[in-house]
């Protein structure tokens, strides 16, 4: 394992190279602050500008990121606090692209919302630049001021209308985000303990928490269990898992909802990006810890998606119900990585099924939430019952959102076909058949609510006559998602070996 | 020739999304011709494989399947689930896929009547007709999957949209049923996957690899698939989506699901669970066995109570699809055979009286046998038609129904003989319902409400029905043409059996 990562990794060198590999995080925050002084400058108007702006900024991080590894400048930098590897550049792709995604997306709503467009723009940046730190931390300090980085932008976003509802959302976020800190907080602790040091894995033979867990020094199982536990449970508010996930449905309901298609996607990519991470790097050499692990995760992801599911079927509102089936899909999630047993040719195909799941759901749930915008952007509603008839008021959003849901329940022919059949037959092969038993039931209960999404806009008769026709970029942006959903149901294969390159340093 | 496989498969799709973006809003005629076009081509096309199809490949061959072809299709790396494009058919396959595309050419004419979103009505159709096929015709366990599931969406669409009645209800339900089944279905092929060794999901594959160190024992993994083929096929007690979604269903799409979907549960009991767990599918013999006498008489049962006519039929499906169960279960060559026959007799018969309840109900708008009466006097061609299919549907000789359950019976009556009695006895029920059926819709005082009713006089209504009773005559008297190609595929499965 070691020995492994030294060839892979050589040890970064100088501080201006170790600045380099920070750079794509920095030109995305750099480009935030740029925005807030542009929106001083520009006359009104500006909301496009501001938005070209953004992406431009993206798409320098993106190219900056390329231009490393063409200079093949893999590393584990800043004195191993900080990794420029496979995984951290899979994730760092996949939230630019889901930022400039929503951003595209949120164009109609800040017109029409009109006030603190630069705001939301910068603080969506500043939550990206943070998610893209965070899938290349690997010491606990860096990880949790990534996280902290990454939530306060949120919370900011969460609140952003400021009526009622939003308010309510963003407080319960914020303090069910705070308790949560805590927790990873004591969890963290714990390990500190342990190990001496924060982190989680060295390429120079320093001490860290992997090398400490795998020495095993008698008594320190219990505390390492513990310590198990509470970063598993504070992780869970971020992936919306039970225990905490209660804000999910308020949250989902109340902020604007292209905060809540970043949410949605990017939140929960970032939560599972540093699972993988701690769990994977840090405890996954612990031999001893292979079944508690997969009791642990198991549980989670059974209760999690039967809790999700249930509730969701119950919901006459369709933000709400993507909420809770949100909690249900991180539960699917889990499966992955309960199946840490599961490796296969020394890769770990729990964990690339996590990340290629997680890739598939990016496209599916932003195509579900941009037609859920474009929808709401005319109606102005969010009930199913309001989206009667849709299928012949609005062709184009209410086709991608039934694509999507149909994605989302794990039917062909849909990408998230082959992410669902990707973790479960990595439990499979971790002997968690009855897990795998569970997760095809909740499917089972997951296509009603998904498909009477579908019946309301294809059966119902429409309210009037009036057609909507999204604006271009939404159109843009609906068709794009749909078209990644169906590209990677016929050729998921670039997509899978992406996933499982990504997760090579964990074996 | 495979590549004319892969063709007759996935042309209806093409043909979708061709009436889905080139035909205009209200192109309603566009629509149905193209669909018919494309249906017809489809059938070309597989009658084209039947005749090329090689009847006596002679000695017993390991892989009894033609027009083959193989491929990777997703590569999925470490994680070992590659998923093939593995496609093929052997003379059950085959049969299923002619049937198939038959049975498409006759829902897409008995659709000329309909008149709403017509557009989509024959996307949906065609899509669906791409899904049925590809699990006909599919060798890989994953590949058979993704097309089991394909068919869902085009079917909730269909009931839901164009049926009548609770339809919603029914649509839901029927999806309901076919994903827990299929939910338990995806978790068994998986464990069957990884159990062979090395891993694989190909079906000829696995026919031959010995099964060890499975993580579940082999009964459980036979269990969890059985429950999803057992909801399509349907058996007692997974049998309750069937009448609801027939009777909501809109005429042809009731053709299709009895036709055809039902066939997909038996013919993945045949392909599936006997070709690749013999043994098990023994142990398991006499529960199928007594599950398909007690779904015969209840079914047969609960037909005679119905008072609405297309829920009888659909309540004669479950009693009828009993037959093919029994078959099954005895796993002799001969009654092997005759539940494959019975598969495609049932489609054909079937089929042609929901056809005929679809004229009905165009003309008096009731399906409440009560209210009919002497309808032969106002609609004799339709009533002769019916009487017909109702006839063969009891097991008249000389009609395809009666070859069918006569080889069901000579094979299973050594093995299982109290349930095949009790099959015996599920003849005389359908007898009973049947006529009196008849006798009390067709037959007895004129109704002055009907006096006036048309007979089945468009041209789209009476080419089907001269199609199917020529299909169901021509069995009924020639069965070998069809039987021959059966017995390739079939002596193959008996052989894994038969010891």
């Amino acid at each position: 394992m070691q020995a492994l990562l030294a060839t892979q990794i050589v040890r970064g060198g100088g501080l201006v190279a170790d600045l380099d590999r920070l750079g794509p995080a920095f030109a995305v925050m750099v480009t935030a602050g740029l925005i807030l002084i542009a929106d001083l400058v520009l006359p009104r108007d500006k909301v496009k500008w501001l938005a070209a702006l953004a992406i431009a900024g993206l798409g320098a991080s993106a190219i900056w990121l390329v231009q490393l590894i063409v200079r093949d400048r893999w590393a584990s930098y800043f004195s191993d606090s900080m990794a420029l590897d496979d995984f951290s550049v899979f994730f760092s792709f996949l939230f630019i692209a889901v930022c400039a995604g929503v951003i595209v997306a949120s164009l109609d709503f800040l017109d029409r919302f009109g006030k603190h467009q630069a705001e939301f723009l910068a603080l969506t940046l500043i939550a990206t630049a943070g998610m893209m730190l965070l899938a290349g931390s690997r010491d606990l300090v860096a990880i949790f001021v990534a996280l902290e980085l990454t939530a306060i932008a949120q919370f900011i976003l969460a609140g952003f209308l400021r009526d009622d509802r939003g308010s309510e959302a963003a407080l319960k976020y914020l303090l069910i985000g705070a308790i949560s800190s805590a927790v990873i907080l004591y969890g963290m602790a714990f390990l500190y303990g342990i190990a001496g040091t924060t982190r989680l894995i060295t390429t120079d033979g320093a001490p860290s928490i992997a090398a400490a867990i795998q020495a095993g020094e008698g008594g320190t199982r219990s505390v390492l269990l513990l310590a198990m536990v509470f970063l598993a449970a504070g992780f869970g508010y971020k992936m919306a898992t039970v225990p905490f996930q209660m804000w999910t449905p308020d949250v989902y309901q109340g902020a604007p909802v292209p905060v809540v298609a970043f949410l949605s996607v990017g939140s929960k990519a970032a939560a599972f990006a540093v699972v993988l991470r701690v769990f994977f790097e840090g405890f996954g050499v612990g031999e001893a810890f292979v079944d508690d692990w997969k009791i642990l995760f198991a549980v989670l992801a059974a209760v999690s998606m039967t809790i999700g599911n249930v509730m969701a079927v119950r919901q006459s509102n369709v933000r709400r119900m993507l909420g809770y089936s949100s909690i249900a899909q991180a539960g699917n999630f889990l499966v992955g990585i309960a199946a840490i047993s599961a490796t296969s040719e020394g890769d770990p195909i729990g964990a690339s099924g996590v990340v290629f799941f997680l890739a598939t759901y990016a496209f599916t749930n932003l195509g579900a939430f941009f037609a859920i915008m474009a929808i709401s952007n005319r109606t102005g509603s969010d009930e199913i019952a309001d989206y009667a008839g849709l299928g012949r008021r609005a062709a184009i959003p209410a086709a991608v959102l039934t694509f999507c849901l149909l994605s989302l329940t794990g039917l062909p022919p849909t990408a998230g076909f082959w992410a669902k059949l990707y973790v479960f037959n990595a439990a499979v092969r971790a002997d968690l058949v009855w897990l795998v038993v569970i997760a095809v039931l909740n499917t089972a209960i997951s296509a009603f609510y998904y498909l009477g999404v579908a019946r309301q806009m294809y059966v119902g008769e429409p309210a009037s006559d009036e057609h909507i026709r999204p604006s271009l970029p939404m159109q843009a942006a609906l068709l794009a998602a749909a078209a990644g959903v169906f590209a990677f149901f016929v050729y998921p294969y670039p997509l899978i070996d992406a996933a499982q390159r990504a997760v090579q340093g964990f074996a | 020739m495979e590549g004319l496989l892969i063709f007759a498969v996935f042309f209806p799709a093409v043909a979708a999304a061709v009436v889905m973006i080139v035909v205009p809003r209200e192109g309603n005629g566009e629509a149905k011709w193209l669909a018919l076009a494309a249906t017809l081509m489809t059938l070309g096309c597989t009658i084209v494989l039947a005749v090329a199809f090689d009847r006596n490949p002679g000695e017993m061959q390991t892989n009894p399947f033609q027009f083959e072809s193989q491929g990777t299709w997703i590569d999925a790396g470490t994680a070992g689930f590659d998923v093939q494009f593995h496609m093929g058919v052997d003379g059950l396959g085959l049969t299923m896929v002619v049937l198939t595309a038959f049975l498409f050419v006759i829902a897409t004419l008995i659709s000329f009547g309909i008149e709403m979103r017509t557009k989509e009505y024959f996307f949906w159709l065609l899509a669906l007709e791409t899904g049925v096929l590809g699990v006909f015709t599919s060798l890989d366990l994953l590949m058979f999957f993704v097309f089991w599931e394909v068919e869902l969406l085009p079917m909730y669409m269909l009931i839901s949209v164009w049926g009548s009645g609770r339809k919603e209800y029914s649509a839901i339900k029927f999806v309901l049923y076919t994903i827990a089944g299929s939910a338990l279905m995806l978790a068994g092929f998986l464990v069957l996957g990884f159990s062979a060794s090395p891993t694989t999901f190909d079906m000829v594959a696995l026919r031959g690899a010995p099964i060890d160190d499975a993580l579940l024992p082999l009964w459980a993994i036979f269990g969890l698939i059985f429950v999803a083929f057992a909801v399509k096929l349907p058996m007692f007690p997974l049998h309750t989506w069937l009448p609801d979604a027939h009777t909501d269903a809109p005429t042809a799409v009731s053709v299709i699901l009895a036709g055809v979907l039902l066939k997909m549960g038996g013919y993945g009991i045949l392909r599936i669970l006997v070709s690749l767990m013999p043994e098990t599918a023994e142990d398991y013999g006499v529960w199928m066995a007594t599950f398909a006498a007690i779904s015969i008489i209840y079914g047969a049962i609960l037909t005679i109570r119905q008072k609405d006519l297309k829920r009888l039929v659909a309540y004669s499906s479950v009693s009828h699809m009993g037959y093919v169960l029994l078959g099954i279960a005895a796993l002799g060559h001969v009654s092997l055979n005759g539940a494959a026959l019975q598969m495609f007799t049932h489609g054909t018969i079937t089929g042609l009286l929901f056809l005929m309840v679809g004229v009905i109900y165009d003309r008096t708008h009731t399906r409440d046998i009560d209210q009919m009466s002497g309808l032969a006097h106002t609609m004799p061609l339709a009533a002769t038609v019916m009487i017909i299919a109702g006839l063969a549907s009891l097991g008249l000789p000389a009609l395809s129904g009666f070859v069918a359950e006569l080889m069901v019976f000579l094979g299973s009556f050594d093995k299982y003989t109290v349930p095949t009695i009790f099959a015996v006895i599920g003849i005389l029920l359908s007898a009973g319902y049947i006529t009196w059926m008849v006798q009390r819709v067709f037959f007895g005082e004129r109704d002055q409400r009907w006096a006036a009713l048309p007979d089945a006089n468009h041209w789209w209504e009476r080419v089907p029905m001269a199609a199917l009773v020529l299909v169901i005559v021509a069995v009924g008297i020639y069965p070998s043409f069809i039987v021959d190609v059966l017995d390739t595929g079939m002596v193959n499965i008996a052989a894994g059996v038969v010891r």
